[in-house]
């Protein structure tokens, strides 16, 4: 019964966006009032009945409802209480329900709170998201339903995938899902723009609170899965280039670029038909993402499921929305021209900068991905990309990118001179030089690539607290940067996160230590200023799987720091080897043992290992530089302008004119 | 007006010029990087490239894993049914590697050995990565069923050493 009744609010809810993607536009094409006036209450309705349909799928896991097909591919009676809740997302329909739940989260979000917004185009943004929730909608409905019922049903359930058992994985997808949805917010704006062919500053205000919390989504759920991937795969890498990771860094790429030409259009009138590009690229980019995970063309390790109907499905879905969404902008963008002009050292230079490497590194995420599936399509020989060409390409391209980032956003908009910021940009130079060249001396050893990331990385940091610095008058500095505007402030944590994220990244990559080795009971092994000792394994059971326990030692010194516990789990149901890797970490480094495999053919107690040890320098900066972005990104949705009533908004539009 | 429209000029130029450079660095870089796919009978009959890296997928022949007790080199054969080329390895296998399983290894050929650099195994019991049971077909087209590759390919990686 609980099943029929989800599937029926989900239909419902299917009905009720049909009826929201389409009477807002006629009406408003019309002029009937009350189909305009549908637009709010019905985006409203939507959370309510899919979040009913998502809450029956959740009671069915927690009843152990195996009758109900999904239900018993992914748990178990004897999974823990926290994973049947995170399992309700395990699977590929149940994910598309969160998909869909999502959406309607979000447009019921902008029903509420965009009141702002003339009646006309607010209907319009509403009818486009109500237009997706109906895609989507009848995709979970028609091709991946997860109330089908199983007849008969098994007394047991086929267990979640162990790889899913785990706190981070159990957090990943809803927070990237925020974010991957989150970019239709800035999508429906655009597509609304372009019907309506209204583009001034008090759009690009509208749409940019919406872009930045999808943003901060998405980059806390890219970095929750790369964190989840370096201790749950077992072989602590925090990045493969992986396409399922690559789909989601697309729209990561090209949401950054567009949040920088938002606020070039909202402040100065310029790029204003690049910027609705961007929205439809990143929404795009998006979709692309839910396609190539959902579709089952990839070989990967996020691949749950796949299905020739369904992949037919998104595809065409897919190629309505970017196909009918450029068809729009081709035809309407002619009509937005920009007579703002900027001089060579300004702001707008800087951001147009960022938004051509933004695109260019989007472009070669783009092509490493997608270039095998099309040589495999058409039948030119399965190739991979490795890994070193995306490393090279990020490393040669990120590092101006690096660059620009502190000095642009020194720059005044419209016009600036090099020579009022250089004294500025000095100084950093001399302190990110010191920085670069004085710790891999002092903490490691001279490395050119260390020395160049540790450049950037400080570089960034140093101008964006000068930057701070600037805008703030001596005296009570704590309390002048508490009353930055939000929006500077936001710009400029962000800024740092980028920072602490590049050092991160730069230190790990050269610093890191990994070894393999074989190690029996008793025997010891050294890495740097660490010794590790293996004192053996042990079994032991958990609630839903059974394990080799390994137990090690750490010293520095002959003193004890830490006691690690890495297992090798067999899950009773699925019957796969699981690594469970241990880590002690620090701010600084992370020392890191994951179990390979017993040496001797048992897994009897006490016999020899093959072990990885790997020494893990300032890994955690990765993930706190990600954070910190986050935060950045969510200071600057709160600034108090997109407070502001309509009113106040209004008439503060930014000139047409200016420069010659 | 005439130095201005010069300045822009020189602006657009630098910025084409940065873009050109860029794409052609990223193209240059996918060239070099990129990984073909051969099996244990493309292998034999020498096909395969002698000194650039590659893949080869297939099963893993019964009774062919050979561990060194002292060390973590190990050797095993990897067939398509019809050839069995031998790969070494040193490291940890993937959690998933298994005799009998399909599993894919990059690395090159020294002499007539595959020697890998990365080995990686399936995710799953039930299924194989497509490259493996293509192989795998054709190799053996009329006797050798495979299991159904559409439903799942899900792999998990093991680094380089």
């Amino acid at each position: 019964m609980i099943p029929e009744l989800g599937n029926f609010s989900l239909t419902l809810a299917l009905a009720l966006s049909v009826m929201l993607g389409a009477l807002p536009v006629i009406g408003n094409y019309l002029g009937i009032h009350s189909w305009i006036g549908f637009a709010r209450p019905a985006a409203l309705a939507l959370a309510p009945l899919v979040g009913f349909s998502y809450l029956c799928l959740t009671v069915s896991f927690l009843l152990n409802d195996f009758s109900v097909a999904y239900v018993a591919n992914n748990s178990n009676t004897r999974l823990p209480l926290i994973y049947k809740i995170s399992g309700v997302w395990g699977g590929h329909e149940g994910s598309l329900l969160l998909w869909v739940f999502i959406l309607s989260l979000w447009t019921g979000a902008v029903s509420l709170f965009s009141r702002g917004v003339p009646a006309g185009l607010g209907a319009i943004v509403l009818s486009v998201l109500g237009m997706v929730t109906a895609g989507f909608s009848s995709f979970t409905l028609f091709t991946s339903n997860p109330f089908e019922r199983l007849m008969p049903a098994p007394s047991e359930g086929m267990d979640l995938n162990p790889l899913l058992q785990d706190i981070g994985m159990a957090m990943h997808p809803p927070i990237l899902y925020m974010g991957y949805v989150g970019f239709s917010v800035a999508f429906a704006f655009a597509i609304a723009a372009l019907v309506t062919g209204k583009f001034d500053a008090a759009w690009a205000r509208w749409t940019r609170p919406w872009t930045n919390i999808a943003w901060m989504f998405l980059t806390i759920g890219i970095a929750l899965g790369s964190w989840w991937a370096y201790y749950e795969l077992g072989w602590g890498g925090w990045w493969f280039w992986d396409p399922v990771e690559n789909a989601s860094f697309m729209p990561w790429l090209i949401g950054t670029a567009l949040i920088h030409s938002l606020a070039a259009t909202e402040k100065r009138g310029v790029f204003k038909a690049w910027t609705v590009l961007l929205a439809v690229v990143a929404f795009s980019l998006s979709l692309l993402g839910t396609f190539l995970v959902r579709s089952g063309v990839l070989i990967s390790v996020h691949s749950f499921a796949s299905d020739p109907t369904r992949g037919l499905f998104i595809l065409l879905f897919l190629g309505v929305v970017i196909g009918g969404s450029l068809l729009l902008y081709a035809w309407r963008a002619p009509g937005i021209v920009s007579h703002v002009r900027f001089g060579a050292a300004s702001r707008e230079m800087a951001i147009l900068l960022n938004n051509i490497i933004f695109g260019i590194l989007c472009f070669a995420v783009l092509l490493g991905t997608l270039y095998p599936l099309v040589m495999d399509a058409l039948n030119l020989g399965k190739i991979s990309v490795g890994p070193p060409y995306f490393n090279f390409v990020f490393t040669i391209i990120g590092f101006p990118l690096a660059l620009l980032v502190g000095i642009g956003a020194l720059l005044h908009w419209k016009k600036d001179r090099i020579r009022r910021v250089s004294p500025g940009i000095l100084i950093c130079l001399v302190l990110g030089l010191v920085t670069s060249i004085s710790i891999p001396y002092w903490l490691f050893h001279p490395s050119l690539g260390a020395s160049a990331g540790l450049f950037a990385g400080s570089m960034i940091i140093f101008l964006s607290l000068k930057n701070l610095i600037d805008r703030t008058r001596p005296g009570n500095r704590i309390r002048a940067i508490i009353g930055t505007p939000k929006g500077i402030l936001g710009m400029v944590v962000a800024h740092l996160g980028m920072g602490v994220f590049v050092i991160g990244v730069t230190m790990t990559n050269v610093y890191s230590i990994e070894r393999d080795v074989r190690l029996a009971p008793g025997e010891r092994y050294r890495i740097g200023e660490y010794h590790f000792v293996f004192d053996g394994t042990d079994t032991i059971s958990g609630p839903n799987y059974r394990a080799v326990q390994g137990s090690f030692r750490i010293f520095r010194d002959e003193e004890m720091v830490a006691r690690l516990f890495p297992e090798k789990r067999t899950y009773l149901v699925q019957k796969n080897p699981m690594t469970e890797a241990a880590i002690d970490s620090g701010l600084t480094r992370d020392l890191y043992i994951a179990l390979g495999e017993p040496l001797s053919g048992t897994t009897d107690d006490n016999q020899p290992w093959a072990v990885r040890i790997y020494y893990k320098p300032f890994v955690r900066w990765i993930w706190l530089g990600a954070l910190v972005m986050a935060i950045g990104g969510l200071l600057g949705a709160a600034d108090k302008r997109y407070r502001r009533s309509r009113a106040a908004t209004l008439p503060s539009a930014q000139p047409e004119s200016g420069g010659s | 007006m005439r130095t201005r429209r010069k300045q822009r000029f020189i602006v657009v130029a630098l910025m084409l010029a940065g873009v050109s450079a860029s794409v052609g660095l990223t193209l240059k870089a996918l060239e070099k990087n990129i990984n073909l796919f051969f099996t244990p009978s493309q292998v034999a009959s020498g096909d395969a490239p002698g000194n650039v890296n590659f893949r080869v997928g297939g099963m893993v022949v019964v009774g062919s894993v050979e561990r060194n007790p002292d060390n973590l080199e190990v050797t095993f054969d990897l067939t398509d049914t019809a050839e069995a080329v031998t790969v070494a390895y040193s490291g940890i296998l993937p959690d998933l590697f298994r005799e009998g399983q399909g599993i894919v290894a990059l690395g090159s050929m020294r002499g007539d050995r595959f020697v890998a650099d990365q080995v990686l195994a399936k995710h799953d019991e039930n299924y194989m990565s497509p490259e493996v049971s293509e192989a795998l077909k054709a190799a053996n087209r009329d006797n050798f069923a495979t299991p159904d590759p559409a439903s799942d390919h899900n792999l998990t990686k093991e680094p380089a050493n």
